[in-house]
């Protein structure tokens, strides 16, 4: 499935499974979510993202039944979902804290649901094998919860959330609880499950990592309100604004004002006493009008000596190495007092390198490697 | 050696406060009732000796137990009467548990202070306030008559009534505290799991909710069932002459019948019965235990 090939949300044409309608949640004088309004489409893979307290989790909650929205209507296949009760809703969540029942095993927790669809007896059978086999838990289906591994017990809870066949699948910090190994692996696991069962997936994290990996789409959240919904290439190599930039990967963040400098561009005057930065942008800035440019560490090339034809290039003093094995991140001090973070992958041996710290070196960049963001 | 020491101390205690006395009791239960003090025979005699001594016990105190219909029937109505007010404190203890359980987290302590506030004040005056309200001029129906719901008073006081509405009242802590305990753990995750998976609230409550307070009603169960088989204040106070029960019974073999040897004999069974019980309240929390490890 590829981004040419799934992109309903640039469809005029396609209908979402999901719209919230200026939904806002209010506790008391607290908002939660403030007047969101956003569209989930069938078979999409969609990642709330954001810091703690954002609202993503409470959205979540909306769409399992769990809290009503304050004002506002969510909408599911067309359908005002409020007065549905969460067991009446053809969504099912994965909990954080996977919440199997203890008393029951791994085979009674997946047919839990089934059970109270009064499914006949041998539909229950084939249904729960049939999941067991995608999650691959079959040697484990006599086991209670506690006697199986992290790992085991997050794929049940995915197998039982599956089992109802919902139209919408809520995820919940599905990985939260593993190790950074096992977490990676299960990614790919739940984008192939995804994929097989064509089940519409929400996921809630806080992991930008994950978002990024797992997603068709990302929603980007602070303070109970969507920043900005995009596919993981999009959110990253175009931010809509600082919070997004700044949020999602690594980031340097050059304040300056710009100046109209031939179509499209602009020359961002940063230091006095330094010449202006040459930048490509699509947005559109009136002469003197405050901005930010947000340049990726890894768009920042480094070297020894003044590189000849760059758009720009600054000239600063290594403050710091971090040595992550297959790349480095340089911190470079400008004379302005500014740390600028250059990325550049670690192609000869360690022993080898061309520059060590307190070495004056030459950081440039193209006029397209950054995105030019109002203040 | 220190460690001898440590597990020594809890048997020394156990030796020196149940075994020997229970020795003692065994002991009486198998002499014979006589006219003096203390009221039963054979006294151990240095100077006769131990074999001698023991050639005069015999088993008569426990044949009698079984020949007499009254003490099998006492022990019977005591397990009725345990069983069923075990049920009914089961009935009122639960809902008082969850609600503690369901309460928000600042109010907990206190709800847990109101459940345990009784044991302040004696045992004995508490009973004798519920025979105020009983009794047939008392509380209760005074106010039934006023609000006008009966025109004549409920004869309740001296009945098997009021020994269940003791027993109850008494017992109602040993309840709520254990099934509390298991309440406050259950994660409200594992409810809303349910309700997502197509429970409604009544049934997520059936097949989520109690399997898990499970080992609370178990545990709560027989620290309420224990002590009420051989309960004799409540009956003696609150009951009237038809209450039958083994603390009674027990209680007048002993004082007024200064039956010493028999009042023994019916000690010892009620032990022997009370074993069952508490071996297999022992079982529940060692499982427990292992549960939670």
């Amino acid at each position: 499935m590829t981004a040419s090939e799934f992109e309903p949300w640039n469809d005029p044409e396609a209908k979402p499974l999901i719209h919230f309608q200026n939904v806002t949640k209010r506790y008391g004088e607290f908002t939660a979510i403030d007047n969101l309004t956003i569209d989930i489409y069938e078979r999409e893979f969609y990642a709330l993202l954001g810091p703690s307290g954002c609202g993503k989790t409470t959205l979540m909650r909306m769409l399992a039944g769990f809290e009503t929205p304050t004002e506002g209507k969510i909408f599911l296949a067309g359908q005002d979902i409020a007065p549905v009760p969460p067991n009446k809703r053809a969504v099912n969540m994965m909990f954080q804290s996977y919440a199997l029942f203890p008393h029951l095993s791994v085979w009674e927790n997946i047919a839990f649901g089934l059970k109270r669809e009064k499914m006949p007896k041998h539909d229950i059978d084939d249904r729960v094998e049939a999941m067991l086999k995608l999650t691959r838990l079959e040697k484990f289906a006599r086991r209670k919860p506690h006697q199986i591994s992290g790992g085991q017990r997050q794929r049940v809870a995915l197998a039982r959330s599956l089992a109802k066949h919902p139209k919408l699948l809520l995820l919940d910090e599905p990985l939260g609880a593993l190790d950074k190994k096992l977490r990676q692996d299960t990614q790919f696991e739940l984008m192939d499950i995804q994929e097989k069962t064509g089940t519409t997936f929400v996921i809630v994290t806080h992991d930008q990592e994950e978002a990024m990996t797992v997603a068709s789409r990302v929603a980007v959240m602070d303070h109970g309100k969507i920043i900005q919904v995009a596919t993981p290439d999009r959110i990253y190599e175009n931010p809509n604004s600082v919070y997004v930039a700044d949020f999602i990967g690594d980031v340097n963040l050059i304040e300056g004002t710009a100046t109209p400098n031939g179509s499209d561009a602009y020359a961002m005057s940063w230091h006095e006493g330094h010449p202006p930065l040459t930048v490509k942008s699509p947005n559109a800035f009136s002469d003197g009008q405050k901005c930010h440019l947000a340049i990726r560490p890894e768009k920042v090339a480094i070297s020894s000596e003044q590189p000849a034809e760059a758009d720009n290039a600054v000239q600063g003093r290594i403050l710091d190495i971090a040595y992550l094995g297959n790349i480095s991140t340089y911190h470079v001090e400008l004379p302005t007092g500014a740390v600028i973070k250059a990325q550049t992958a670690n192609t000869r041996r360690i022993a080898r390198r061309a520059f060590t710290w307190e070495d004056t070196v030459w950081l440039s960049w193209t006029a397209t490697a950054g995105v030019l963001l109002a203040d | 050696m220190r460690r001898f020491v440590l597990i020594a101390i809890p048997y020394v205690w156990l030796l020196a406060l149940f075994l020997v006395p229970f020795a003692i009791v065994l002991k009486i239960a198998l002499s014979d009732a006589a006219i003096a003090r203390p009221p039963y025979f054979p006294q151990f005699d240095w100077a006769e000796g131990i074999a001698a001594f023991i050639a005069e016990l015999d088993f008569e105190n426990f044949v009698w137990l079984t020949e007499d219909d009254l003490y099998w029937k006492a022990y019977l109505s005591s397990l009725k009467i345990a069983v069923i007010s075990t049920f009914f404190t089961l009935l009122a203890g639960y809902p008082i548990a969850y609600g503690m359980a369901r309460a928000p987290e600042e109010w907990r302590p206190t709800l847990m202070m109101l459940v345990i506030l009784p044991f302040w004040t004696s045992f004995l005056i508490r009973v004798y306030a519920w025979m105020g309200i009983l009794s047939n001029e008392g509380f209760l129906n005074q106010f039934l008559m006023w609000i006008g719901v009966i025109s004549e008073p409920l004869t309740i006081l001296n009945t098997n009534s009021a020994v269940y509405i003791g027993i109850v009242y008494t017992y109602l802590p040993f309840m709520i505290l254990p099934v509390y305990s298991a309440l406050e753990r259950l994660d409200g995750s594992l409810i809303e799991a349910a309700e997502d998976l197509g429970c409604s609230r009544l049934t997520a409550f059936w097949l989520v909710t109690i399997p898990l307070s499970k080992t609370g009603i178990i545990a709560g169960s027989f620290l309420v069932f224990i002590p009420v088989l051989g309960e004799f204040v409540i009956p003696s106070l609150l009951g009237g002459s038809d209450t039958l029960m083994i603390g009674k019974v027990l209680w007048e073999e002993f004082f007024s019948n200064r039956d010493w040897p028999v009042a023994s004999a019916v000690a010892v069974v009620l032990l022997l019965l009370l074993v069952i019980p508490i071996v297999l309240f022992q079982r529940n929390q060692q499982k427990q235990q292992e549960a939670e490890q």
